[in-house]
């Protein structure tokens, strides 16, 4: 192996080891706000920063790598990839850190388990989770497959979204003291939302990558 | 335009060019890239009928410039060369001054009005864009300019007799990178009024400075697209191969 090519396998190890952590982050993330566990939630807030360091780190070894190298063709697209990979991942982990607050604030962790199966959040976070990890293996084999399955988990992810907002809806005109926590609740669904549509753009990112295809706003080219 | 219809080129037995076919439009810079020995130069070289100073070599195809075979028998090969201009690796300025060596074209071409010569002298030097550098020492010897300026000096020799083509055989593998990217900046400027060939081993350069690459191998053309899609997403895994240096 020549040694650009091992210092694109270094790149693409340290994305590997950020993925992990902002998975176990995000698995942390279901965890604590299922059981409602601060400990757990403070351990997740406690490691953001890791995930920060990763992202400053694989920036600067990726600008590096540019600058000395002067990558093109697939190895360009891996650089271009692995940059914005590292700033979703970290958008992502900034998520599991907004939903581990959520549970350290304690002060709506007693809702009830009807509203939260109503609401399919274990779900919701089995799909993110899922669409992580199934993202992470495409860039592992530089296949890209399962990226219509994994699209296809964000959609499933959006109609839950928007569902919530009715099911949230008429539990607060049904139960006004209910409203705050309601609130709070879109707000973490919102979140997970979100981490849905960063995961996608990682998928696309992928695309890019290995097929040199632009998925990005619907455009296929 | 420039077209090349299955060319093959043979060096005694060597076949050294493969049933190539590429069209080059006009006013665009063409880069061919490839491996040592790959042919590229090889066919630049056809383009103005280097290769016939070569013994013992044969070609079939054609090749055609504006629409006409350049190897058909009424072509004159002087009368070609005025068209097609040629710059090489290494700077090969004349024992001249200056400005004879930017006028030497014109006169063995029978020019002898003076202010005509005088004209061309100043616009060609100003298109090579050594004009401001030189104007006060025209009459100097021209080996007394530095690398760079001696190839910008060839290349005002070459743009001197008003050709079309302009050939660039590595015009800059043997300079500085302030004189690269003189030359570079350079090249940009003539793809207005000139049709532009060059052949590069630097694949860095070929990325800044050509509309299309074609990428030899082996005597042949395996791929030749925009530059941009050669250099972001080749359709050939050997050219990938080749331009992310894991040729071989």
């Amino acid at each position: 192996m020549k040694h650009t090519e091992k210092e694109l396998q270094e790149l693409k190890e340290e994305i590997n080891q950020m993925w992990k952590l902002v998975l176990s982050q995000l698995e942390k993330a279901k965890q604590s706000f299922l059981s409602s566990d601060i400990e757990l939630a403070m351990e997740i807030a406690s490691r953001e920063k890791r995930v920060d360091a990763f992202e400053l780190k694989i920036d600067s070894d990726c600008e590096n790598y540019i600058a000395l190298y002067s990558p093109v063709a697939i190895d360009l697209r891996l650089v271009l990839s692995l940059i914005k990979i590292s700033s979703t991942l970290e958008r992502i982990g900034d998520f599991a850190e907004g939903i581990a607050r959520h549970v350290i604030d304690d002060d709506c962790n007693k809702i009830s388990s009807q509203v939260i199966e109503e609401l399919q959040l274990e779900n919701i976070f089995d799909s993110l989770i899922s669409m992580l990890s199934d993202s992470f293996v495409a860039l592992e084999s530089e296949n890209t497959k399962v990226v219509g399955k994994i699209l296809a988990k964000d959609d499933e992810i959006d109609t839950l979204y928007h569902n919530s907002l009715d099911i949230l809806t008429n539990y607060m005109q049904s139960e006004p003291s209910f409203i705050r926590c309601g609130l709070k609740l879109m707000l973490l669904i919102r979140k997970l939302e979100r981490i849905g549509d960063h995961c996608s753009n990682i998928v696309e990112e992928i695309v890019f990558y290995v097929d040199a295809k632009v998925l990005k706003h619907g455009i296929k080219k | 335009m420039i077209q090349a219809k299955d060319i093959n080129f043979y060096y005694g037995d060597f076949h050294a060019l493969k049933s190539i076919d590429m069209e080059i439009e006009t006013n665009t810079v063409t880069a061919f890239i490839g491996p040592s020995g790959c042919g590229k130069s090889t066919f630049l070289r056809l383009f103005n009928r280097m290769n016939e100073l070569i013994d013992n070599t044969r070609l079939t195809g054609e090749c055609l410039i504006d629409g006409q075979n350049i190897y058909h028998k009424s072509v004159q090969v002087d009368e070609l060369r005025k068209k097609v201009g040629m710059v090489f690796q290494k700077p090969n300025p004349f024992p001249k001054s200056i400005f004879e060596n930017v006028a030497y074209g014109l006169r063995v071409n029978d020019i002898r009005d003076k202010s005509y010569i005088t004209q061309r002298v100043e616009e060609s030097l100003k298109a090579a864009a050594l004009w401001d550098e030189v104007k006060d020492k025209l009459k100097k010897s021209a080996f007394e300019l530095s690398g760079g300026q001696q190839q910008r000096l060839c290349i005002a020799r070459a743009l001197a007799i008003s050709p079309s083509v302009l050939l660039m055989d590595e015009p800059a593998s043997a300079l500085d990178p302030i004189s690269t990217s003189k030359i570079e900046e350079l090249i940009h400027s003539l793809k207005k009024d000139y049709t532009i060939v060059i052949v590069t081993h630097n694949m860095q350069q070929a990325a800044r400075v050509s509309d299309k690459t074609g990428f030899f191998m082996l005597g042949e053309l395996i791929e030749y697209d925009d530059t941009k899609k050669i250099f972001l997403k080749p359709e050939k895994e050997q050219t990938q191969n080749y331009i992310t240096g894991r040729f071989g």
